[in-house]
């Protein structure tokens, strides 16, 4: 009896002593990413490409809706979208300055990609990790400090860049949001955190499986461009393979396939998921997403989406990046947790 | 106290595929010595740590650190045990002093001891001067005694060094030795060193292994190994003469108590059961032979270390690699 209490008092001393270990161990770890983010000359380059990003952004979208309103006057018959004026601040661009959405679609996965390419090989090299592994500490404190103390840094960068241009488009061109406005970029903004800490994930799985930093980048930018850029291109060089639409016959049968397969192709991308969301949270005149028969359309009624029925639309996007994120997350864990560490 | 094994070693085997890395490992070590783990690069010395530390798991077999088996309680053992890996690496971009700090924290020492704790382990090792400094500036020698500073933080009941020793200047060398005797003399810590050079580790071990191919083929005080080599009751000689010819050859093969002789480029090495020194010497004046190089090979560590090679080579087959290994120490030792 005596024996199985002090057993029992034991344990529970232990159990508490684990749980105190994983907070100081973690609580330790992700100050010192963070003080390594902050102080490293990499934040400077981030700090440069998001300031220059957003004054773009901002300057495209102030003289974008300036040169439409003018416009607008001076053709009374030309119909101009008066609603929703404040998050046009976020979608419009200028004439050759692309929008903030599209900016940061584009330029977004860059920050993550900085933030992790090296996490965890560049300390594999320089011997730091072998000493790590070594303390009293969980092992996978390590790449959930890291994971942690860049993804804190990505969402502090998007919310105040987000919020950064709004406030200047509100100063510049005295567009008042309304409170559905404020929700809906909020909204766009975690979904933008989550896209960019996706890039995060993929540039730490290419960390812990490869040897040298400079794989790892060039490795997830690579993969970065694939997406943004080649994805669309096979995607419709392959729906055109398995659905030619060459003659009118063929654009009659095939038509509706081709397109369907094209989109869903696309839809792999995380690149393509996330503006696709992004334009359904931005733009509540976006109806639909999917291609939409004639008959579908008769009688509809030319109007805006409730927010509710935007966030259904593209509810199964954010799960789909949120389900790519903790993919990339887990084998990246998975594959630190059995590596052998040892020196070099 | 003193006798009772801190560190105890049964079976451990640990296999990459088809090389075994470490074959059936068996080794006590006590507590308050400092053990030397000797053997060629790639002899399975740095694995043997990694399980120890519980970073790579054993094949086949076990070990226990103060009781805690080492694979599964890893998180007991490492709060006793301090490794200073082969080539140590501290964050550059931080100062000496705040590497110590993050390890402190990591260990969950609490804020307010940290300060003091980090000064006294600085003096120890010598070096607050340089406290401040970015760790890049460090030279091989200072991170050396930083790694000390930060195995120290935690205070370990066990001691583990890979390769302490390797780059470090004569000096460098000299005080890093002392500084480890001190650690086991003043604070009675238990020392496990590895490394592959015989010399450094002869003057501070209380006892050695030495390890080749993933086995212990020999384990115990420096004395005890010589003198086990002594009463074998051969002379090991290494001579090189101007001209090295076959009338030579022939006077050394009739000499009384040659074992064997070997030709190695212009040296020769003999192997006898009596000390022939006086009588080559002699005859090496009278024929006017230019002597260029002679060696008596006596009972010191590396001496111990090619007998036991020698005995493990004759056991086992030997790939490519470790024989090159192995004559790049030799070369060493001759040069």
């Amino acid at each position: 009896m005596v024996k199985t209490a002090a057993g029992n008092a034991f344990s529970a001393a232990e159990g508490h002593n684990n749980k105190s270990i994983r907070y100081h161990s973690l609580t330790a770890l992700y100050q010192k990413e963070m003080a390594d983010h902050v102080t490293g000359k990499r934040f400077i380059i981030i700090l440069i490409l998001v300031i220059a990003m957003t004054i773009a952004s901002v300057y495209g979208a102030v003289t974008g809706i300036g040169s439409a309103l003018k416009d607008a006057a001076a053709d009374p018959k030309a119909s101009f979208d008066a609603s929703f004026m404040f998050l046009k601040l976020f979608s419009t661009g200028g004439s050759s300055i692309p929008s903030y959405m599209s900016l940061i679609a584009l330029i977004g996965p860059f920050i993550g990609l900085i933030l992790g390419f090296d996490s965890i090989n560049a300390e594999k090299n320089s011997g730091t990790l072998n000493r790590l592994v070594s303390q009293p500490i969980y092992r996978d404190s390590i790449i959930i400090g890291k994971f942690l103390a860049s993804s804190t840094l990505i969402t502090v960068m998007i919310f105040s860049t987000g919020i950064a241009v709004g406030c200047a488009g509100f100063l510049c061109s005295g567009i008042r949001p309304t409170g559905e406005e404020l929700v809906r970029l909020l909204i766009y903004l975690i979904f933008t955190d989550i896209y960019v800490c996706f890039w995060l994930a993929m540039a730490m799985l290419f960390s812990v499986f490869t040897r040298h930093a400079t794989t790892s980048a060039l490795s997830s930018i690579a993969l970065w461009l694939f997406f943004a850029i080649f994805m669309s291109l096979l995607a419709g060089i392959m729906a055109n393979a398995a659905y030619p639409v060459n003659t009118e016959y063929e654009q009659a049968v095939n038509g509706l396939k081709n397109y369907d397969l094209n989109l869903n192709l696309n839809r792999l991308s995380p690149y393509y998921l996330y503006s696709e969301a992004g334009s359904v949270l931005m733009n509540p005149a976006t109806r639909a997403i999917n291609a939409v028969s004639y008959a579908q359309l008769v009688g509809a009624l030319r109007g805006y989406l409730p927010l509710g029925q935007s966030l259904l639309l593209i509810w199964p996007h954010l799960v789909g990046l949120l389900a790519l994120t903790f993919a990339a997350f887990t084998i990246s864990y998975v594959g630190f947790m059995r590596q052998e560490i040892r020196g070099n | 106290m003193t006798d009772t094994p801190i560190i105890r070693i049964m079976d451990l085997t640990k296999a990459y595929g088809s090389k075994t890395a470490v074959d059936h490992l068996n080794l006590e070590i006590r507590r308050g010595e400092i053990f030397g783990l000797l053997g060629p690069n790639g002899a399975g010395k740095t694995t043997t740590i990694l399980m120890l530390l519980g970073l790579t798991e054993p094949t086949h077999g076990m070990a226990l650190i103060d009781g805690h088996d080492c694979t599964r309680q890893s998180m007991l053992v490492k709060r006793i045990t301090g490794y200073m890996p082969d080539n140590i690496g501290f964050y550059s971009d931080m100062t000496g002093r705040e590497n110590l700090r993050f390890m402190a924290r990591l260990n969950g020492i609490p804020e307010h001891e940290i300060n003091p704790l980090i000064d006294g382990l600085l003096e120890k090792v010598g070096m607050t001067h340089a406290a401040d400094q970015k760790t890049e500036t460090y030279s091989k020698g200072m991170r050396q005694r930083l790694g000390i500073a930060d195995v120290l933080i935690k205070d370990p009941e066990v001691i583990i060094m890979d390769e302490p020793t390797t780059g470090l200047d004569p000096e460098g060398m000299r005080e890093f030795l002392s500084l480890i005797k001190q650690l086991s003399v003043e604070d009675k810590k238990t020392i496990l060193v590895s490394s592959h050079q015989l010399y450094q580790i002869q003057q501070i071990c209380d006892r050695v292994g030495i390890f080749v191919d993933g086995n212990l083929i020999a384990c115990g005080g420096i004395d005890e190994l010589g003198s086990q080599i002594e009463t074998e009751g051969h002379y090991t000689l290494e001579i090189e003469t101007e001209p090295c010819d076959s009338r030579f050859l022939g006077f050394i093969e009739g000499l009384k108590g040659m074992t064997g002789i070997t030709k190695n480029g212009n040296t020769f090495v003999i192997n006898s059961s009596e000390d022939l020194r006086e009588e080559i010497t002699k005859y090496l004046i009278t024929n006017e032979y230019k002597l260029l190089h002679l060696h008596q090979k006596g009972g010191d560590l590396d001496e111990i270390y090619r007998v036991y090679f020698k005995e493990a080579e004759k056991e086992g087959d030997d790939s490519d690699g470790k024989d090159g290994s192995r004559k790049r120490l030799f070369g060493r030792r001759g040069a």
